[in-house]
């Protein structure tokens, strides 16, 4: 420990107060990356696999993206033909040899509302969220110079990479991918021949979520141990950034969970290929008894919802992370209610594992055991509204710079507030029975979870850019992109409350059958139009996103938002190691900001004498 | 990677940590595993078998190998060269006829009329300890790496190598005990 290194011209700070961690006194092992293959692809660099999980999630995005504007020309306007798509989509579109008409065959709609969801859920929302700033802002905002185990972070990506390469091959086999729901609920899951999707799209699904668990847990592992082990010197729990704590939070609620879904999915394979009936009794297929008996398809909502329930906090905990320290360094003001942020996430991440059978309330379970949760599931509101609440008071009276991360951030609270509320009236068992699998909880989660997760993904990636290329991103397109998602986003999930409250049911692929819904095609096609809209607005962010890479505003200074954070101590092009010379060391919480006079004070700058410390008592 | 670690900040060290979370998740799947278990037992239909004996011994085999390799580990920090080859290999040999045992003792079930198709009772025995040899194949391979080590470098007591051993008894420790756990479970609530 004793060794003194370099002191780089740049870093006076860091140096002057720096922690010596012998970076340059080992010149081995794998830090010194030289070639092509091992800096962009085979990273072991916590910054570039970040930015891996990143543009991999925004391909995944468009994906799903694309998939939702196509069903929903089939909601809005099922007699138009879509025939213009069938170069695209090939077989899935059929031509009436007569009249020229294109239409979407029943079974591919489900297919596309079946990726959609899994696509956006598990690629986009979980790997695409929570790999990209976990790895991006743990190891830089801890102090570290990379993950624990950089290796297993790297193996983390690729196997999420093939889980998307074996997802996306099950696009194209001849019977088409899955297509019985993101939650893939027996027996159209267990059994091969229950659909068209069942077969070979079902267990490429399998193998795919199965790959995908592995990269959760292996990523999850390294996050949780990065920030217990090594947090430089000063760095307390009590001084963490909220990012870091709610990634930490969300990565011990996904290890807990996920799993448990890996052990649903094996019994799921066995059901499936070896003949056993965990999850099958009772089918009859054509009159004819099939000889699977003594199964339970609810013991699988069990174990499916064990993961599910979570899975949606897994998604928006770490966007909630972002939101506070997005909206605090841009209000200028510290967070309000830190440790209770810290508590509220906890509790959240905690209740998050005993309710999921508000899933189920329809399920035909013991109506006693509604109640248990039922009333768990409504106590989720009260530390979900101590976030909101702080989250409005940091605001208050703040110096605020409405600019595209901040704008983000707002809407996230908009949204979380719009869609949370309506959570509370499907916890209540009675209402839940009226309203189950309509386009009620559809209006519900796309706002809580769908919308307000991309929000707080957006407004961290506005104002980490900077960070990731060194260059910012155009800030009226920022703001383009956030009015236009903002009102689109009410725009097609508003109207399906109505939709639900009248009993329109979700997963349909047409109406013509129902009387009573007719007279909602009007409706339909006006959250179509929206839906269409969304959809160019988030080009505009991918066009704004690559060009900004090249192109864009070149940051001149390390710290360009006047954020407190460790992050912002780097060169603006940091190395792999993060800091040149030694890690710097921490003096403070992470929310010094118009305090005594003073702007914003870094965490690295010592207390002057007098100074009282705030966030930590 | 050295140099990554002169911050850590707790005394045990960071793969080692990586190794306790690990083991935690694998605990959840497990814990999954049982109580599916619990909840359709209780929904009846329920066929009850008693387990052949090849279960009893293969129990005894993975608790022996835990402390064989156990001495193996400590004896490596002794220094002791001999004893450290010998109990790891002994450790591996005790750890292969383990699955060995498990394999055979599926056989017997097998022939008592315990189907892996059948009665999910069934069902659920199959798949819970194959799951459990899974990760004890997993033990062996880093057991088989650690046996090639041991033989094919100059014998030395480093820092780095005491914390690969480490790794992998404490592993083999966990599967142990995670089977130990699963044999009693699986035996009082059959
Ligand atoms: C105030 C807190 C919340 C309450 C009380 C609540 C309650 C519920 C209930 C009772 C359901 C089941 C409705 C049904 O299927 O009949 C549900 C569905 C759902 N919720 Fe929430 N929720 C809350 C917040 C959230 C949050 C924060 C997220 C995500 C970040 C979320 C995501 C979802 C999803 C994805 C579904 C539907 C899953 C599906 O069936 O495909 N909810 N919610
Ligand atoms: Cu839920």
């Amino acid at each position: 420990m004793a060794n003194v290194t370099t002191i780089h011209e740049d870093d006076v700070l860091i140096n002057e107060h720096g922690y010596n961690d012998h970076f340059h006194d080992h010149h081995h092992g794998d830090k010194y990356q030289t070639n092509f293959l091992t800096h962009y692809v085979f990273s072991m660099d916590h910054k570039m696999i970040s930015k891996q999980f990143l543009i991999t999630g925004m391909f995944w995005a468009l994906i799903g993206a694309a998939f939702s504007v196509i069903f929903r020309l089939q909601l809005g306007f099922p007699e138009q033909s879509l025939a213009w798509i069938k170069p695209l989509l090939g077989k899935w579109i059929v031509i009436d040899p007569t009249t020229g008409v294109g239409t979407l065959m029943p079974e591919f709609y489900y297919a596309l509302v079946t990726m959609h969801g899994t696509v956006i859920v598990f690629f986009v929302l979980t790997a695409g969220l929570s790999g990209t700033f976990s790895n991006l802002l743990i190891p830089l905002q801890v102090g570290a110079r990379d993950m624990a185990s950089p290796f297993m972070n790297m193996l983390s990506y690729w196997f999420f990479f093939a889980a998307g390469i074996v997802m996306f091959y099950s696009l194209f086999v001849s019977t088409g991918p899955f297509a019985g729901g993101w939650t893939a609920y027996p027996p159209l899951s267990a059994l091969p021949q229950a659909s068209s999707g069942s077969g070979t799209g079902m267990s490429l699904w399998l193998i795919s979520l199965i790959l995908f668990v592995i990269s959760v847990v292996l990523g999850g592992t390294n996050y949780i141990t990065t920030v217990l082990n090594l947090r430089t010197k000063g760095m307390t729990m009590w001084r963490l950034p909220l990012t870091v704590w709610a990634f930490f939070i969300t990565a011990i609620v996904g290890l807990v969970s996920f799993p448990v879904l890996a052990s649903g999915f094996f019994m799921l394979i066995t059901d499936r290929s070896l003949g056993t009936s965990f999850f099958l009794s009772d089918i009859f297929i054509s009159g004819q008894a099939l000889d699977r008996v003594g199964g339970s398809p609810i013991l699988y909502q069990h174990i499916f919802w064990f993961l599910g329930h979570p899975e949606v906090y897994i998604i928006i905990l770490p966007a909630m992370g972002l939101v506070s320290e997005v909206m605090s360094v841009h209000a200028r003001k510290p967070i309000f209610g830190y440790k209770a942020m810290v508590y509220s996430l906890g509790t959240i991440a905690f209740l998050s594992c005993i309710v999921w059978a508000h899933h189920m309330f329809a399920s035909g379970i013991n109506p006693l055991i509604s109640n248990f949760f039922m009333t768990f599931t409504m106590i989720i509101a009260v530390p979900s509204s101590v976030k909101v609440f702080n989250w409005l008071t940091t605001l208050y009276r703040g110096n605020i710079r409405l600019n595209a991360p901040m704008l983000f951030a707002l809407g996230f609270v908009t949204m979380f507030i719009s869609g949370g509320l309506t959570g509370i009236f499907m916890a209540s068992t009675p209402i839940d029975i009226q309203i189950h699998d309509t386009y009620f909880i559809i209006a519900h989660f796309h706002l809580v979870m769908g919308v307000a997760a991309f929000f707080g993904m957006f407004a961290g990636i506005y104002h980490w850019f900077p960070k990731m290329y060194g260059r910012f991103m155009n800030e009226a397109m920022g703001k383009m992109h956030f009015w236009g998602t903002m009102i689109c986003a009410y725009g097609i999930f508003w109207p399906m409350h109505y939709l639900g409250m009248a009993g329109v049911p979700r997963r349909y692929y047409s109406f013509d059958a129902f009387e009573s819904f007719k007279h909602f095609s009007e409706m339909n096609k006006f959250i179509t139009i929206f839906a269409i809209a969304a959809f160019f607005f988030q080009l505009l962010f991918i066009i704004n996103f690559f060009y900004s890479i090249w192109h864009g505003k070149k940051v001149k200074s390390k710290n360009p938002w006047g954020a407190n954070t460790l992050e912002w101590t780097t060169p603006i092009h940091a190395g792999h190691g993060n800091w040149p010379g030694n890690l710097p060391i921490v003096h403070r919480w992470p929310y010094d900001y118009n305090k005594d006079e003073r702007e914003f004070v870094p965490q690295h700058i010592p207390l002057q004498p007098g100074e009282r410390s705030d966030g930590e008592h | 990677m050295v140099q990554a670690f002169e911050n850590s900040r707790n005394k045990i060290h960071p793969h080692k940590f990586l190794l306790y979370v690990a083991i935690v998740s694998i605990s959840m799947m497990f814990a999954a595993f049982t109580s599916a278990y619990i909840v359709k037992q209780a929904q009846g239909n329920w066929l009850e078998y008693s387990f052949p004996i090849h279960f009893y011994f293969s129990t005894a085999t993975i608790v022996i190998s835990s402390f064989v390799l156990h001495r193996s580990f400590t004896a490596y920090n002794a220094g002791n060269e001999q004893r450290y080859k010998q109990f790891l290999l002994l450790g591996l040999g005790l750890g292969i006829c383990f699955v060995v045992l498990q394999y055979f003792g599926w056989l017997a079930l097998y022939e008592k009329g315990v189907d892996l198709k059948g009665n999910v009772s069934g069902s659920f025995f199959y798949l819970i300890t194959f799951i459990h040899v899974l990760h004890v194949l997993g033990g062996i391979a880093a057991l088989l790496l650690a046996v090639y080590h041991a033989f094919s470098l100059k014998f030395k007591v480093t820092a780095s190598r005491r914390v690969k051993l480490d790794l992998v008894t404490t592993y083999w420790h966990f599967v142990d005990i995670l089977w130990v756990y699963l044999f009693i479970f699986l035996l009082i609530s059959k």
